[in-house]
């Protein structure tokens, strides 16, 4: 370890659990050499014994599993790792032995091989569509650096150390690290959805030195760095290592990588160092663990070979006794037999049981297994896959079972866990209605057919919101309202534009998108943007705004606000936000607030997004006086983020309301018939998300999951309502547990914080972070109210908790592992109570989960609910949840395909759904259990007889069939109208299915095959085997005739035609969807038993093996008697008639009873609907739910300019060589890697030509000349370096100022940070760490800590600048931004909350940066010397 | 009419398509089988539905079961072809080594097989470093109790009466099953080299006078090898061919049954018996089947009744399909 410390992103975010493994595992032992191909072939790495293998792998990918040769070795090595294969194997190889065998060698042997063989076939066509795949995929073209030159190659060319050219669109080949791109900063955009699932655009940024030095091909050509970096691995957000180039070492973290499967976007062209390949890059590390799901009939089938297994060594025993006893009678008196007797009693006994242990093998159904596995999921996961009810058309998708073992579960599932964002909705934000000035605004019914907006150039010619009247309104630019109103939609955003031919609007959230597209459709177009300027054209006239604050969103300021200077000089501020937050900082509340709230209020019935916007003037003084107080504000050390929030709050008071506006996040298509469905087959739909409670809310009453008439429990609801739950149970204490309060009409939504509190007993993390909350004193600090809101309850929760027993430790780090079974127990009460109350509840909505918590909701359902669960989503966040969940399906859609790639079943959209749990599950379920239940019974019905014959023939183990007839009969005579069964049959139409989801109970309930079932199958397979040996026997017995049926072949004959005739009139009783194919499968079995019979029976194959077909002609004689087939009726009639009249019976009298009891449940509901006033949440006429997807934090990347070009101070690129690539399309290339953009001198321009503005209003709102990031996993800096660092070089960053911005101050800034960067590589620390909360360390312990402490001690001298801006993850901080941060945290001394956001694993879920992950940053050296006392 | 953003117009993403199949749609086939549509019979099994199959049933069972039990009681009149019976009782000849205990191959007259019998037939493969014809236990147990049968006559004077040897075994195990060795040799020539079972007195090849019932191709070592199914059996002995239309093949009168004793059941307790009967066209006496039928038939006939009723009572609530397998 070179003592770099990883510089914090903001996707490597992991949690300390991760950090810590981190710091123990990492050995930096994986050196890449660029350019050097055999530099990195020497690395050999041990294999076995003294055989050695390269290092690194090729590209190449072989997920195939097996060649030519290795297919049959491995393959039959695989199969025999199964427990039944193993068994019947062993069966097998005790037949061999001649004293105990009781059946002809091929009688097992047979089905033996023949599973066997179905099971490889079916492995050998998964594997040459897998040898496809990998083809397709080895074979992907991509540039290669050969020589001097990039040449197209494919991708298992490719070698870790060669230099790759990617251009856009492409896909990434292998790990990179990135070394150069055209885009300014060498920042590459790239899109994960195949990794993550995220579509939003990510940054890579690569090292300042390679972005600095391979500044043409020439250059990267003879780039001889080398990379240095842990081993492979599967962390996808995690990486870590550094590059050593010309003696000098430059850290590298994940921020710099490229991983196999990203796509570049927006990136003209980047290069990169291959540093993994092929099965050591981070996606390949992380697939391949396909974690096996079993189905509950699985586990009841498990059960039951169990009991199969014992019952048959329970009767192999028991037969023994007898035997036992038999034994010396023959041996003492049976003349004929006694010689066959030669050896003890005891060795014939102990011989005698194994013998029975082969003749009872056959009651296992081997084939059942082999049938439903191989063929009945086979065939019912391909049905699915053909229905084309659930093809979508606009994707060409059609549905598809990816496993095929899970779908008789589709048919029991009782919770969904569903996704929000593009699950339920299309992410698709629509611009539906607005509200200005108080009058409504909605789409035009009939839309002319002319575009209103042609004499708009820059209208998108996409979305068609129009409403005449407002677009008069508009033209007549009469109203200032109006024109205020689209001017803070145009200007109060954090969108990015990109202007070719065409403007293209990249946005953080969808709804933002919607809305600056709506305003550019109506002649407000925002064209482009400046860190500190915004250039519109309204109404075809350009004016240039210049920014003089943005104060970005968050979840707790719910609203944004951007302070501008107008063209004509004065000042505005803009701000849009959630309803409630913006009308309390009103000035009036006139007639136009009524009618806009009243416009808010139906908006919000339409489940609405909706968005307040105002604007207010601002005094130029009040504005001077207020910019002192916000950079004050702004470079405060402590208590910043509040600080911050307290001047923005400051500023955005008395606003004057210009309108609202109102988004649907539309749900896709059919998801609200999907969930009424759904709900009506009692399946309960929990919805998890990411997203804010008020969308997750406004989602839950768009899709009717949540309605008016409901009561929803929020957290301190719940919390209450467990509180008096729990106390009553722990005072009745053995006694008669309490019920929860029975509400017909619940709802619960949560939040993660709450999830976290819960879930302990599942996650299996130290809860001291948790009990903190009780042992410190609230500090002084204030938080704004709803945070401290959420603190208190978080507090009195645990509170709460300790009053039901848990022992709290006093303080620090007590060990946690005493009484942990008490702990434990009181956690596992908790949250059975909470599951209790929550399995009562119409729906639950879980919001702002991390992909953990969803995957944990998903367990704790699992846990205390004896419940099949089913997740479904569409992005990487899913993952874990659907991996987790009993059945996962993953919506192919437009997150990418990681979560299909873990799913089991595979839909385009979510309605799909209710077809596939409706439809197919349920008839997958009803054909498995019937299969299952027919089978049984047919094995006992057909093997049984075995047992009774026992007792006939002196308990030697005589077996009474014909041993072709035992290897036939599964296979042959009675498997096809069983297999119609599994895969045809179906009680009720697809419509009706659709109709009727009531029906659908009926697998939950698992009435179809439980152990009562099993127990009436036994019971009907046991009478059937009686009837058909004893009536025989009762017939046969002293018969006479030439042809009588009292020998043993005859007698084995008639029983077995009874068997499968009374068998097959079974199947006949119980198909209910006759089909040609049905019949065809009967007869085709009858068939087979005639052929096969007369086969085996023949006299060529007697000539030839007399002694393995011994039963010549035997059913031919038997069977042209009369009388015999006159038993046989007799024995199938028997069979068959009570059979048939008791179920006939049994129903009729069923039925009506049914029917009571239906109205019975309904009467008793109505009557316990009843208001509980406690719990009643104070009732709200407008649900807000502002529209605002999106993270916060895009402020700051905009007022640094790190997306925009860098900004002049820091610009060293005019000192850089100019040499273009040859092969590089050079015009585009110049402006946009080596020049500030060509955007940015046009905003210079007009800087300039609207100069008016005097130097101290160009002050940005933050100082990016100089920051710090604050790191807190950051390793400890080597003091000396530090010390290099002279303090004085903190003022060679001047803040911004006008002149900066002049062309001809460029050089001077230029080489004012030209110095800093070749400084700063100097230092590995480049990123340095600083502890802003001290008090936290002393209580910790661990090694993490140890490293902490040490940066502690040495933050006097790590403040250090950063000139250069750096990428996504540690982007400098802007006041806006730490304001969040610090509103986030709601202790400054560890309490729970405040460790939340460090806990939570890299999630692609938005959420809002780790405060750790942000530093404050001092103003000037003063600050130094202050935070080192 | 509202304004559309698909934030992911410009990805191209979506479902990865296969290579070069941009133009085939994967839209699925809208066949009936594929769509599971296929035309379908589904009849819902009522009382109604059921309730004419159970009066059928009883209608025709009924007089099946009578017409049996006639039959079978009719038997006792000897009439027609008289079959000879032997019973043993408490013999276990479906002990699983005794079945086992045979050459299917050397009974076939397969060469190889009679000088070289299977393993099976241990410990009566070979006797005296020879190999046993037949071998195995069962052939080695062969009931060889000789059975005459004569009629007393008026002056007390015995009537042989003639009992026929063959056509008492299957056709085809007279015909396909079981071969003499081949060759046109005299049988003791083809059997040369080999010994008699133990327990016999004679050799297999001396069974019989007739050339064409001996060896292994003798009936009665025919019949005694197709092994019981239970310990009590009877297997048939001889065949009393009826001489003329007008006389009962056995007429009413005394009869004397001369057995020669050989062969020992004392030991396990065992019992033998000799039985005359004639056959009918539903075999020999039996009436249990015939009761069997009448009572099935009634039962049948019961439960139709029981059906119509609920029928009557239920009908109105049995419009709907209830949906249970």
């Amino acid at each position: 370890m070179l003592g770099i410390s990883p510089g914090p992103t903001s996707m490597g975010s992991l949690t300390y659990q991760e950090d810590l493994d981190e710091e123990k595992n990492s050995e930096f032992t994986w050196e890449v050499q660029a350019n050097n191909r055999a530099y990195n072939s020497q690395f050999k790495e041990k294999v076995f014994l003294c055989w050695q293998r390269k290092k690194y792998k090729k590209n190449v990918i072989h997920t195939a599993k097996y060649n030519v040769f290795s297919f049959l070795p491995l393959n039959l090595y695989e199969q025999f790792h199964r427990f039944s294969n193993l068994y019947f194997l062993l069966i097998i190889l005790l037949q061999g032995i001649p004293e105990i065998s009781t059946l002809p060698w091929f009688t097992l042997f047979a089905p033996f091989v023949c599973l066997l063989t179905i099971r490889a076939i079916r492995d050998l066509v998964d594997d040459i569509g897998r040898h496809r795949s990998d083809k397709i995929v080895n074979n992907r073209p991509c540039q290669i650096l050969m020589g001097k030159s990039f040449l197209w190659r494919k991708w298992k060319n490719l070698h870790v150390g060669d230099l790759v050219c990617l251009h856009k669109d492409s896909i990434v080949p292998a790990d990179l690290v990135l070394l150069a791109s055209t885009e300014p900063s060498s920042l590459c955009y790239v899109e994960t959805a195949d990794i993550d699932g995220e579509t939003n655009l990510k940054f890579r940024q690569a090292p300042v030195i390679t972005h600095h030095e391979l500044t043409s091909i020439r250059k990267i050509a003879s780039f001889q760095g080398k990379v240095v970096c842990e081993e492979p691995n599967s962390r996808m957000h995690h990486f870590i290592g550094c590059l050593e180039w010309k003696g000098k070492k430059y850290p590298l973290d994940s921020g710099n990588i490229l991983l196999r499967g990203c796509k570049v976007r927006n990136t003209d062209t980047c290069y990169g160092l291959v540093v993994y390949a092929g099965f050591d890059t981070k996606i390949m590390k992380n697939c391949g663990k396909i974690h096996l799901k079993r189905t509950k009939i699985d586990h009841l089938m498990n059960r039951l070979v169990v009991l199969i297994f014992v019952s048959m060594a329970v009767i192999s025993a028991a037969m023994t006794f007898g035997f036992w006893h038999k034994v010396k009678e023959f041996n003492a008196n049976h003349h004929y037999v006694s010689a066959m007797h030669m050896h003890s009693v005891a060795m014939e006994a102990f011989f005698i049981f194994w013998s029975f242990l082969i003749l009872l093998s056959v009651l296992v159904p081997m084939a059942m297994f082999i049938i439903r596995v191989e063929f009945i999921y086979l065939g019912n996961s391909v049905f699915i896959s053909w229905d084309e009810h659930m093809y979508y058309e606009p994707q060409d998708l059609p549905a598809k079972a990816r496993s095929t073992s899970l779908n008789d579960l589709l048919g029991q599932v009782e919770y969904i866990f569903s996704d929000k964002t593009g699950t339920l909705t299309q992410n698709i934000m629509t611009f539906k209605k607005c509200c200005i000035n108080g009058i409504v605004y909605g789409p035009e019914e009939t839309p002319g057919k002319e575009n209103p907006f042609l004499w708009n150039k820059f209208a998108d010619g996409k979305l068609l919101f129009c409403n005449a009247q407002l677009l008069q309104a508009v033209w007549a630019n009469q109203d200032w309202r109006v024109r205020e109103f689209w001017r803070v939609l145009a200007i109060c955003h954090t969108v990015m534009v990109q202007k070719n031919d065409q403007l293209v609007y990249q946005a953080a959230s969808p709804d933002e998108e919607a809305l600056v597209t709506a305003a550019r459709n109506f002649g407000y177009v925002f064209l482009a943007r400046t860190q500190d300027s915004i250039t519109l054209m309204e109404l075809g006239e350009e004016c240039v705004y210049q920014v003089l604050a943005m104060m970005d969103f968050n979840s707790i300021r719910k609203r944004m606000s951007v302070l501008v200077r107008k063209p004509e000089g004065s000042i505005y501020l803009y701000t849009k936000g959630a309803d409630t937050v913006i009308y309390e900082r009103l000035q009036k509340k006139g007639e136009t607030e009524w009618a806009t709230e009243e416009a808010l209020a139906s908006f919000a019935k339409e489940t609405l997004r909706t968005l307040c916007l105002a604007c207010k003037e601002v005094d130029e003084e009040v504005y001077e006086e207020w910019r002192q107080r916000h950079q004050e504000a702004s470079i405060l050390l402590q208590n910043r983020a509040q600080a911050l929030h307290q001047v923005y709050e400051e500023m955005e008071q008395s606003l004057e309301l210009l309108g609202a506006t109102a988004i649907e996040d539309k749900l896709q298509d059919g998801v609200l018939e999907t969930i009424k469905c759904l709900k009506q087959g009692n399946i309960k739909v929990w919805v998890l998300t990411g997203d804010k409670q008020e969308t997750a809310v406004n989602i839950g009453f768009a899709c009717e999951l949540l309605s008016e008439n409901m009561i929803i429990l929020e957290e301190k609801e719940i919390v209450r309502i467990l509180e008096v739950y729990w106390e009553s149970n722990n005072n009745l204490q053995g006694g008669k547990k309490k019920e929860l309060p029975l509400q017909s009409k619940m709802a619960l939504v949560i939040n993660g914080e709450f999830l976290d509190q819960l879930l302990l007993s599942l996650r299996k993390e130290p809860r001291a972070l948790v009990q903190n909350v009780n042992v410190d004193p609230l500090e002084s600090w204030q938080e704004p109210g709803e945070e401290r809101v959420d603190f208190l309850q978080a507090r009195r929760l645990s509170l709460m908790w300790r009053t039901l027993g848990i022992q709290l430790r006093s303080s620090g780090l007590a060990p946690q592992q005493e009484d942990s079974k008490t702990l434990q127990s009181s956690e596992e009460r908790r949250e059975r109570a909470f599951m209790e109350l929550a399995s009562r509840c119409q729906a639950v909505i879980c919001c702002r989960v991390t992909p953990k918590q969803k995957a944990l909701i998903v367990a704790l359902v699992k846990k205390y609910q004896n419940v099949v669960t089913l997740a479904i989503g569409d992005g990487a966040n899913d993952i874990n949840m659907i991996k987790t969940a009993d059945i996962g399906v993953g919506v192919a859609g437009q997150e990418g395909m990681q979560a299909v790639q873990n799913s089991d079943y595979v839909l385009a959209q979510f309605c799909f759904l209710r077809r596939l749990l409706l439809v197919h599950g349920r008839w997958s379920y009803m054909r498995v259990c019937k299969f299952l239940r027919f089978f049984l019974y047919k094995t006992l019905a057909s093997m049984m007889v075995q047992i009774w014959f026992a007792f006939y023939s002196g308990f030697t183990a005589q077996a009474l069939y014909e041993g072709w007839f035992l290897a036939l009969f599964n296979l042959v005579y009675s498997t096809l109208p069983v297999l119609y069964i599994g895969l045809f049959e179906q009680d009720v139409s697809a419509e009706r299915s659709l109709e009727l989801p009531e029906l659908y109970i009926t697998g939950q309930k698992e009435e179809l095959f439980n152990y009562w079932v099993i127990l009436q199958a036994i019971a009907h397979g046991t009478a059937t085997s009686l009837v058909n040996f004893f009536m025989t026997l009762w017939v046969s017995q002293d018969s006479a005739g030439p042809v009588s049926l009292s020998d043993y072949q005859s007698f084995s004959v008639v029983v077995a035609l009874s068997n499968l005739l009374s068998i097959t009139m079974e199947v006949i009783l119980i198909t209910k969807y006759w089909t040609v194919l049905s019949v065809l499968a009967i007869f085709l079995s009858l068939f087979f038993y005639v052929i096969m019979t007369s086969l085996t029976q023949s006299m060529w194959l007697f000539k030839r093996f007399p002694k393995n077909f011994p039963f010549l002609y035997a059913d031919l004689n038997v069977l042209s008697q009369p009388p015999i087939m006159l038993v046989v009726l007799l024995n199938v009639s028997l069979n068959t008639l009570p059979v048939l009249a008791f179920r006939v019976i049994y129903q009729a009298l069923k039925k009506p009873q049914r029917k009571e009891e239906v109205e019975e449940v309904t009467s008793e509901e109505v009557i316990t609907v009843e208001p509980v006033p406690c719990i009643h949440r104070e009732s709200r006429a407008r649900r807000s739910s502002y529209a605002f997807s999106h993270r916060e934090g895009y402020a700051d990347l905009i007022t640094q300019g790190t997306i925009l070009w860098r900004s002049p101070g820091v610009n060293s690129d005019m000192l850089v060589d100019h040499t273009m690539p040859p092969d590089e399309p050079s015009g585009s290339m110049k402006e946009s890697l080596w020049y500030p953009r060509k955007m940015s001198f046009l905003g210079r321009k007009r800087h300039s030509h609207h100069g008016k503005v005097s130097s101290e209003d160009m002050q940005p709102p933050s100082e990016v000349s100089s920051f710090l990031t604050m790191d807190r996993r950051s390793a400890p800096h080597p003091q000396p370096l530090n010390k290099t660092w002279p303090s004085g070089s903190l003022q060679e960053k001047l803040p911004y100022s006008p002149q900066n911005l002049l062309p001809t101050e460029i050089p001077l800034s230029a080489l004012d940070s030209q110095m800093t960067p070749v400084e700063s590589q100097t230092l590995p620390s480049s990123q340095l760490s600083l502890q802003s909360q001290p008090a936290y360390l002393p209580q910790e312990k661990t090694s993490l800590w140890n490293i902490r402490k040490l940066s502690w001690k040495n933050w006097s001298y790590i403040w250090q600048k950063e000139p250069e801006p750096r990428r996504e993850g540690i982007l400098p901080v802007s006041s806006s931004n730490l304001s969040s941060v610090m509103e986030t945290v709601p202790s400054a001394k560890g309490s729970s909350i405040s460790e939340q956001p460090m806990e939570v694993e890299p999630s692609p879920v938005e959420r809002e940066p780790s405060p750790m992950e942000w530093l404050p940053e001092p103003s000037g050296d003063q600050a130094a010397p202050d935070l080192a006392e | 009419m509202a304004m559309n953003y698909n934030a992911k117009d410009e990805v191209d993403g979506g479902p990865p398509c296969p290579p070069g199949g941009t133009a085939k749609t994967r839209r699925p086939d809208n066949t009936a089988f594929k769509q599971q549509r296929l035309p379908a019979w589904q009849p819902i099994l009522t009382a109604g539905t059921v309730l004419p199959t159970f009066f059928i049933i009883g209608l025709i069972f009924i007089p099946i079961g009578i017409g049996i039990f006639v039959t079978s009681n009719n038997i006792r009149e000897i009439e027609g072809n008289v079959f000879m019976y032997y019973g043993l009782s408490n013999f276990y000849q479906n002990h699983r080594r005794y079945v086992k205990s045979r050459d299917d191959g050397q009974l076939n007259g397969d060469p190889s097989a009679l000088l070289n019998p299977s393993k099976e037939c241990e410990p009566y493969r070979r006797n005296e470093d020879k190999p046993i014809a037949p071998c195995g236990a069962i052939a080695n147990s062969m009931f060889n109790d000789t059975l005459e049968l004569f009629q007393v006559g008026n002056a007390s004077d015995l009537m042989p009466i003639t009992l026929k040897k063959k056509g008492i075994a299957w056709w085809t195990d007279k015909n396909v099953k079981f071969r003499n060795p081949p060759g046109t040799d005299p049988l003791e020539e083809r059997f040369k080299g080999t010994t008699k079972p133990v327990n016999w007195v004679k050799p297999v090849y001396m069974l019989d006078s007739d050339e064409d019932n001996n060896g292994f191709i003798n009936e009665d070592f025919i019949v005694w090898m197709r092994t019981a199914a239970l310990p009590t059996f009877r297997k048939l002995y001889r065949l009393i061919e009826r001489k003329s239309d007008l006389h009962p093949t056995l007429p009413a009168g005394r009869y004397y049954l001369n057995i020669t004793y050989n062969y020992p059941v004392h030991s396990f307790d065992g019992r033998k018996r000799m039985i005359l009967s004639t056959i009918s066209w539903m075999g020999g006496k039996n009436p249990f089947l015939g009761i069997a039928y009448i009572t099935i038939g009634s039962i049948s006939f019961l439960l139709g009744v029981v059906l119509l009723v609920i029928n009557h009572k239920y009908r109105n609530s049995s419009n709907t399909a209830d949906i249970t397998i």
